[in-house]
């Protein structure tokens, strides 16, 4: 229940849904700044943290993971219900994450695929991002989340100011750094100019392209990326599209684009037969 | 080293079905169903409610780099492991011939990610269970030197892993023949002091948990792990049981499966001999393959008295955890002392038709991944088998024990005793057996 003060802190709840653990991982990777952050802020719901649990209500609510299942969809409208500022963090609950290349096949098949008894589990057609289901107030891109934009968003949020985030280019980070562009200098097809920054240009500065894990910068020229691999570095349409059929496939432009070059790669798009691994299983199963 | 006494069991009644739980999400909760026959428990379930996310259908048609990239997203905790796997599968299969110290820098690497996983895991998640606590944020409160010594030293494998990786979570220079950057010695000796210092942390660490008072329990379980005669298993060995299974890596298919269980979305893994369930893991490398830890790990086993312990008292894996511990920082030292940047960073390979398979040692226990690939070098099927879902039906073993060891202590005690068990085995689903929710169904 709410009380009549004002909390002294902000409480806090961290969820995951369909995920990896590696976004609110990085929070418990904030280190030595960790108990700092645990000072400011009163952590009443965090799981993979805590056996202490409280159902709300929150100051502010970080969303790890997208919305794949029917319980998940039923639980975040009442998750919003009880919060102040809701937070999607990361690739899976900004974009739906490397799950929504489900979004583009037939997810009985997919299921099929990996379980000899697809009746026993429950799961959505779509793998979806938290912002298809219910508002949210500020999102941290990633694969995983940046851990100085995260506390850059905890000190805004302790301070009540707006969160400074990075809304330039991968490239621009790239170039700002003085790293090599590996798709001028070895013709490296990369992401960088269409994909938002935020985690300092790691694939670049590692030698390789950018593979757009913090998803489509705003007003990102898709198109005219797509029209440089093929045209000037003389890569199939399809191999070009794929390149966006990552871990932020399903947000907008990348999936208008990845549409329009042929869609997801295959064990995606396909309605995939029964795999024999699967197959032999299942016959396992119903020979006991 | 003591042993909590273990309670007089109050009479348990002839037939009784125990629903323990409720449990149905991962992220929120577990289930747990004990069955009493004839004053036996006959039955425990844990049921995983993980969302699936179907990787191995993700990875059909994809390239090896971008399995690389795709399976690491399997966990956050232990993304190298999934990389890992992955990698020698491919190279193993395609015939590449990788540098030595592309060889060493892997191991570089997972040291870095079993000094981060084993760290979380002993301080945030299992050592608040022995002191009292709900958290380790709660627990800084009275330990803070201790809590802050824990994150230091985590920090360090962080630090290890963002050098080499770029990140430490789901690291991006793994590819196919090597690495896309290899580091600068300077660079690696900078990690130096901060590698040092965890390394006296996790001494201290280790000689810390080994005086923590362990919960009775005993149950003899079957081992399983990667042995190597010249090294602490990582990337290489063959797979060794405590009852004399030895085969090369490739073969896992042939002694184990996996099948489907109701109530679970984790696939549980078995033996083909009908023999049920195996325990990977700390324990079981310590077990097995003692040998070729550290001579600094070796020596705080022996130290700690825990090694006959380990193999029995599931609840003492946290010392084996710390024993690890030690082992991943003395290596990393030892590796960073010796480095000497590859000459050939990243092989040119060919793709080749056929099945890449292999098994690493994630930070909790054996993972082996099979890939069929075909002549263009495409993933045509890909079976993925992760260490929490071979250890559940070991899992499930140990809670018909520990159930039998509670069932006259108070609810609320018996809960968390069983809650404490289940993150003995640090599963992957840690998350939600923080809050398993004990509920007597009296039939």
């Amino acid at each position: 229940m709410a009380s009549s003060a004002a909390p002294a802190r902000p409480r806090v709840g961290v969820v995951k849904m369909a995920s990896c653990d590696g976004c609110q991982l990085t929070i418990l990777d904030l280190e030595e700044r960790l108990l700092d952050v645990t000072e400011r802020f009163e952590i009443l719901d965090f799981p993979e943290a805590s056996s202490a649990r409280s159902a709300g209500p929150f100051d502010v609510l970080f969303i790890e993971g997208s919305i794949s299942d029917p319980h998940q969809a039923e639980r975040i409208v009442e998750l919003r219900a009880r919060t102040r500022y809701l937070v999607t963090i990361g690739a899976c609950a900004t974009a739906g994450g490397i799950q929504a290349l489900r979004n583009w096949g037939d997810h009985a098949a997919f299921r099929d695929a990996v379980y000899a008894r697809p009746e026993w589990v429950a799961s959505l057609d779509r793998s979806l991002p938290v912002a298809d289901l219910v508002p949210v107030d500020a999102e941290l891109r990633g694969c995983p989340i940046d851990p100085d934009q995260l506390l850059e968003l905890l000190a805004a949020l302790a301070t009540g100011r707006r969160p400074q985030l990075c809304d330039e280019s991968v490239c621009q980070e790239c170039k700002r750094r003085g790293a090599v562009c590996v798709a001028v200098a070895k013709g490296v097809p990369c992401l960088g100019q269409v994909t938002q920054g935020g985690c300092g240009a790691i694939c670049p500065r590692y030698g390789r392209g950018c593979y757009g894990c913090f998803g489509p910068r705003e007003g990102a020229n898709v198109d005219g990326l797509l029209r440089h691999l093929t045209a000037d570095l003389g890569h199939d349409p399809a191999e070009a599209g794929r390149l966006l059929a990552g871990f932020t496939a399903w947000a907008q432009p990348f999936r208008s684009a990845i549409d329009a070059t042929g869609g997801a790669p295959e064990g995606s798009r396909r309605s995939l037969p029964m795999a024999p691994e699967a197959a032999r299983r299942a016959a396992q199963e119903g020979a006991r | 080293m003591t042993e909590r006494p273990t309670p007089t069991p109050a009479p348990v009644p002839e037939d009784r079905t125990y629903a323990v739980g409720e449990l149905t999400r991962v992220e929120g909760e577990g289930s747990l169903h004990l069955v009493v026959r004839g004053g036996e428990i006959v039955e425990a379930r844990l049921g995983i409610f993980e969302a699936p996310r179907y990787f191995e259908a993700l990875v059909v048609d994809r390239t090896p780099d971008e399995v690389i990239d795709i399976v690491a997203r399997i966990c956050g905790i232990c993304p190298v492991a999934y990389q890992m796997s992955a990698v020698h599968a491919f190279e193993d299969l395609f015939g590449v011939a990788i540098d030595p110290s592309v060889r060493a820098l892997r191991r570089l690497l997972y040291c870095g990610e079993w000094i981060e996983s084993h760290a979380l895991h002993i301080w945030l998640l299992h050592a608040p269970d022995f002191l009292g606590y709900p958290s380790a944020i709660a627990m800084a409160a009275d330990h803070r030197e201790r809590v802050e010594a824990a994150l230091r030293a985590k920090k360090a494998g962080n630090d290890l892993l963002r050098l080499l990786g770029g990140r430490p979570i789901h690291p991006v220079s793994v590819r196919v023949g090597g690495w896309s950057r290899a580091p600068r010695r300077s660079e690696l000796l900078a990690l130096r002091p901060a590698l040092a210092d965890g390394l006296a942390i996790a001494q201290e660490t280790t000689r810390f948990v080994a005086s923590l008072p362990m919960p009775a329990f005993a149950r003899e379980p079957r081992l399983v792990s990667l042995r190597h005669p010249d090294e602490y298993p990582f990337n290489h060995g063959r797979i060794v049981s405590s009852d004399g299974i030895d085969i090369p890596m490739a073969d896992w298919r042939s002694i184990f499966e996996e099948h489907q269980v109701e109530g679970s979305n984790a696939l549980h893994a078995r033996t083909l001999d009908g023999k049920g369930a195996y325990l990977l893991g700390p324990a079981a490398r310590v077990t097995l393959t003692g040998g070729t830890l550290h001579p600094l790990a070796r020596e705080a086993l022996d130290q700690s008295g825990f090694a006959e312990l380990i193999r029995t008292n599931i609840y003492a894996s946290i010392v084996a955890r710390g024993v690890e511990l030690i082992h991943a920082y003395a290596e990393a030292l030892d590796l960073i002392d010796a480095y000497v940047p590859p000459s050939v960073p990243l092989a040119a390979w060919e793709p080749r038709a056929g099945v890449a398979a292999w098994a690493t040692e994630a930070p909790r226990g054996l993972l082996f991944h099979r890939y069929v690939v075909d002549d263009r070098g495409r993933i045509r099927e890909a079976q993925i088998v992760p260490p929490t879902s071979q250890n559940q039906a070991a899992i499930e073993a140990d809670l018909v024990v520990a159930a039998r060891e509670v069932l006259a202590l108070p609810h609320a005690e018996a809960t968390h005793r069983l809650e404490q068990m289940i993150r003995s085995y640090d599963p992957c689903i840690s998350c939600a057996t923080h809050f398993l929710d004990l509920t007597i169904d009296r039939a």
